[in-house]
Formats: structure tokens, C-alpha cells, sequence
């Protein structure tokens, strides 16, 4: 009994807590200062460090009117939704009819065996070498625009989704499609009604790597999409950063506005984001 | 056999139309960029010429190519081992017997869902104010001995997460009896960690030194927030230096060359990781 009571208390490892609490000290402190300078006034941004990192005098919002307006935060905001959301959708459609395809045939069929390790290699090639071709090929066929940017996330997430979905698919037995077809249903059928749902797992993790990758991505945008007008999110930070001038306030701002939706995304759905992720990458 | 029939109608049907797509917006401007690695375009008008092996050989002999690829390898490298020290700590604390345990987890993850380009301009003001305010020194992303040192910083931070996150679920694979035996043969501390937990984890630490090297050597967002390529073009790496010449520099056919040859460094790399991770682990 008494033994048990001093297991009890001893159950908590307390250095390494207090060690581990210490540390959010290195993951905060960007944080802290990011929303303490986006609040303040250029006037109180003194040279000293305590200056620097103490309270606001006001806690006023105008930096925040001030950046959505000169980043037109609404629009690159849509366009960040627009993007991210339809890229998901359609990676979720495609990549897992493709993931389908291949895991059924790949061991009786050598041209699915090989579409299999065609579009898995594809996970080698850096977006470095496509990036220029892909500027003029884009430009050519008039979808260097959002439209265009889509198409590319969904063929760039393609190896590592196809992947995933095959591997899942090798761990649902195909006695399931096999009775569906002797009660005359066809393959496509049987598919969306009984496969697709048996993936939802599957469908999770794909939607939060798809949707981390593109929201965050920089680089397409800005190659693909720069001359049309249209910005996202990450990239409205870029393309106004020499209107931002040495105003840090309102770059702060303007930063902090573009973190805001995914660490509410992140407070909302903390479980699935992180299941998602070790999903993705164990696999 | 009808429907035998109609099953393999479905799936070619399906397969056919998602390989062109992948054909065209993969392989297509893959092929287009090799073909390009052979002229002297400059990106923009439609004159240009053949030039053989002209821009391997230049690029070999290029000092700005040659500086992007030791900064690029010294960048990947120094962040790779770093990242994969401090996960591993991190992921043990993590995994112990801690208070708040789920809490801790998450607030650690935060770094890792944050765009890298925001969180490099942060930075890039901790850097150039906060930093040399504490230290009285100049800033490190004005020097070119330590302006490397800042990118592998904010590297690490952000990517520390996503590797402890997956050393996490390593662990979490370990039995507890395999623990329990190895304290009846008297391993703790270190000896544990080095004899029985690591040997178990070692397909986890392949995944992450394989996703971390290739990670860092297409390192871009950071660079565009925190040097653009400076002081001195001395933290160019080789995304950047493609992007950056290729793009507007007028060194179209020559970067594609430099970027063909990047392309096979990352697969060399990725295979050999590969092999030699894996001939350790079946050893163990």
C-alpha cells in the first residue's frame, strides 16, 4: 500500500517537465515579440531590448487595418482558401482513383507496376528543374494564373499521395469488391460506394499534408502566378515587403495576419494535423 | 469474363488520363529543362543556339555555381545532424514519464505549420535588432562568416518539430517489456539509449535523415526572407541561384544545366542514404 502511494507521486518525470517548459521559451518567444511589434507604433520602437519587447501602450487594431489594406488581406486570403481547398479535393479525387488503380493491378500487370514506380520517382525531382520550363510551358498554354498553380500542386503531390493511398489499399481485402460484383455492380460503382468511404484515414492524412504543403508554399506562386496579379497569402508578404519600408509594425501585422489562419486551423484540429503528419511520413 | 472485361476498362480509363496529366506537367518540362541545358536561351525572345556540353563544362568552372554548392551541401549538412541531435532529445524528453504531457507535444509542433518565408522575416528582425542589441555585436546576416549559422538556425527551428514528431512514434513502437528486460540486465541511461532504444528507432532515424537532407538541400524560403543570397553572394543556395539567374538573370539554358545537375546529386544522394541506412539496419 505504501509503496503503491510513493509510485504515485514519483509517477511524473518533474526535471524533465520543467526542462521541456523552460524550452517553449525558443518556440514563444518569436511569437511574443511578432504580436507585441505588430501592435505598437513605429514611436515606440526604441533601441533598447526591454523597449523593444515591452507591452504596447494601446492595444489598438490600426496596424491591422493598415496591412489588409496595403496587402489587399481579403483577396490574397480567398485566393490562399481557393487554391488550398480545391487542390485538396482534387488530390483527394484523383490521387486516390490513381492509388486504386495501381495497388489492384500492380501484381498481375506490368504496365501498372510500372505507372506505380513511374509516379513515385517522381518524388526525386526537385521543383528547381521543372521551375523554368514549367514558366514557359504555363505561359504558353495561358494558365499561368490560379488555375495553373492548382494543376501543378496536384501533379506535384502525386507521388507521395499515390503512395500513401496504394500502400493503405494493399490492407483492404478484396473479397469486399468481389461480392459488390456479383451483385452486378460495376467496378466504378463499387468504388465510390464502398472503397473511397473504407479510405477516410487515408483521406485525412492526404488532406493535411496537401493542405499544409500548398498553404505555406511560396515558390510556385511566385514563379507561376506573379505576373497575373494575383497573390497568395505567403506571397503577399513577399511582394509588399519593400512597401512595408522600415515600418516594422506593419510588416509585423501583416505577418502576424498571415500565421493567423493556420495556427486557428492548427487549435482546431491539432489531433488530425498531427495524425496526419506521422501518418505521412511513417508510412 | 464480361465483367472481367469491364474491370480492366475502368482502370485504364481511370490510369490513362492521370498519367498523361503527370506526363505533361512532370516529365514533360523534365525532358524540356534537359533539352534546354544544351542552349545558350537567355529566357525571354525566341533566338538561341546549340551549345553542346558547353554549359557542364562552364559549370564547372563557374567560382558563383561552385560557392552555391559548398554553402548548399555545408547548410544541408551542419542542419541535418543538428535537427537530428536535438529531435532525438527532444523526442525522448517528450516521451517520458512528463506532466502535461499532450500540451507540451502540441506547443512544440507550432514551428512546424508556420510558412517558412514569415517565419524567416521574423527572424531576420531577430537577427538584425534583437540579437546585436543583447550581444553588441553587428548582426549576423550582415557577416559573411555567420550568415549561414542564422539560416541553419531557422531551419532547425522549424523543422526540429516535424523530426521529433516522427522519432515520437518511433518510440512509441518500443515495447515496454524490451525496457524492462535491459533493466534486469542493468542497461540504463546511455547504454539503454545506445543499445536497445536506438537499434529499435533506426528505420525512424532513416526516414528522418533521408526527409531532412533533401529538405535542406532545397532550402528557398529562408533564404528569400533572411539574405536574398547575401552578404556578398555568400549564402546563395542552389533553389536560389537557379531561381535567380534562371528566371530574370538571362541565364536560362545555363542554370537548366546547373539545375539537371542538381537533380542527379539529389537522387544520388537519396539512393545512397537509402542503402547505407538500410544495410545498417538489417545488421542490427
Amino acid at each position: 500500500m505504501a509503496n503503491q502511494e510513493i509510485k504515485a507521486t514519483e509517477r511524473f518525470n518533474w526535471p524533465v517537465t520543467i526542462l521541456l517548459l523552460l524550452g517553449l521559451f525558443t518556440v514563444l518567444f518569436p511569437l511574443y515579440m511578432t504580436v507585441i511589434i505588430a501592435f505598437k507604433q513605429p514611436s515606440e520602437m526604441t533601441n533598447s531590448v526591454m523597449g523593444l519587447l515591452s507591452f504596447p501602450k494601446s492595444w489598438s487594431l490600426d496596424n491591422f487595418r493598415e496591412a489588409m489594406r496595403v496587402t489587399d488581406f481579403w483577396r490574397s486570403l480567398f485566393n490562399s482558401f481557393l487554391i488550398t481547398g480545391i487542390t485538396m479535393v482534387v488530390s483527394i479525387i484523383i490521387h486516390s482513383l490513381m492509388g486504386y488503380a495501381v495497388a489492384r493491378n500492380m501484381n498481375t500487370s506490368k504496365f501498372y507496376r510500372f505507372s506505380y514506380f513511374y509516379i513515385v520517382s517522381g518524388m526525386f525531382v526537385p521543383f528547381a528543374i521543372l521551375m523554368m520550363p514549367l514558366v514557359k510551358q504555363t505561359a504558353q498554354l495561358h494558365i499561368d494564373n490560379m488555375f495553373g498553380v492548382i494543376i501543378l500542386y496536384v501533379v506535384f503531390y502525386m507521388p507521395m499521395n499515390v503512395l500513401l493511398y496504394a500502400g493503405y489499399l494493399k490492407n483492404i481485402p478484396i473479397a469486399l469488391e468481389e461480392a459488390a460484383h456479383v451483385d452486378g455492380a460495376s467496378t466504378w460503382t463499387t468504388y465510390w460506394k464502398i472503397i473511397f468511404p473504407l479510405m477516410w484515414p487515408m483521406h485525412a492524412t492526404v488532406a493535411v499534408l496537401t493542405a499544409l504543403g500548398t498553404w505555406n508554399d511560396v515558390m510556385t506562386p511566385l514563379v507561376i502566378m506573379s505576373g497575373s496579379g494575383m497573390t497568395t497569402l505567403p506571397l503577399a508578404q513577399l511582394t509588399f515587403q519593400t512597401q512595408f519600408g522600415t515600418n516594422y509594425n506593419l510588416a509585423f501585422a501583416s505577418y502576424l495576419l498571415a500565421l493567423l489562419p493556420m495556427l486557428i486551423f492548427y487549435l482546431v484540429a491539432q489531433k488530425q494535423i498531427i495524425n496526419g503528419v506521422i501518418n505521412g511520413a511513417v508510412k | 469474363m464480361k465483367s472481367q472485361n469491364e474491370r480492366a476498362r475502368t482502370f485504364f480509363l481511370i490510369a490513362a488520363p492521370i498519367l498523361l496529366l503527370f506526363f505533361a506537367f512532370n516529365t514533360l518540362p523534365l525532358i524540356k529543362g534537359f533539352i534546354y541545358s544544351f542552349t545558350n536561351f537567355r529566357g525571354y525572345g525566341t533566338k538561341y543556339d546549340w551549345v553542346g556540353w558547353r554549359n557542364y563544362i562552364d559549370l564547372f568552372t563557374d567560382s558563383r555555381v561552385g560557392n552555391s554548392y559548398w554553402f548548399t551541401f555545408k547548410l544541408a549538412l551542419v542542419a541535418t545532424i543538428l535537427i537530428n541531435i536535438l529531435s532525438l532529445i527532444m523526442a525522448l524528453a517528450l516521451n517520458a514519464k512528463i506532466r502535461f504531457k499532450s500540451f507540451l507535444r502540441g506547443m512544440y509542433f507550432v514551428p512546424n505549420i508556420l510558412g517558412a518565408l514569415v517565419v524567416g522575416y521574423i527572424f531576420s528582425y531577430i537577427f538584425t535588432y534583437i540579437l546585436p542589441a543583447i550581444t553588441h555585436t553587428a548582426s549576423m546576416l550582415a557577416s559573411r562568416t555567420w550568415a549561414w549559422v542564422a539560416i541553419v538556425i531557422v531551419c532547425a527551428w522549424q523543422s526540429i518539430a516535424m523530426n521529433t514528431l516522427i522519432y515520437i512514434s518511433g518510440l512509441q513502437t518500443v515495447p515496454e517489456d524490451v525496457y524492462e528486460a535491459a533493466s534486469l540486465d542493468g542497461a540504463t541511461g546511455w547504454n539503454r539509449f545506445r543499445y536497445i532504444t536506438f537499434p529499435l528507432i533506426m528505420p525512424f532515424f532513416t526516414i528522418n535523415m533521408v526527409l531532412c537532407m533533401k529538405n535542406n538541400l532545397m532550402v528557398f524560403d529562408q533564404i528569400m526572407a533572411l539574405t536574398k543570397g547575401g552578404p556578398a553572394q555568400s549564402t546563395e543556395s542552389i533553389s536560389f541561384l537557379i531561381y535567380n539567374n534562371g528566371m530574370s538573370g538571362g541565364q536560362f539554358g545555363f542554370q537548366s544545366a546547373n539545375a539537371v545537375i542538381f537533380f542527379i546529386v539529389i537522387v544520388i544522394i537519396s539512393v545512397l542514404q537509402l542503402k547505407y541506412l538500410n544495410k545498417k539496419e538489417e545488421q542490427l
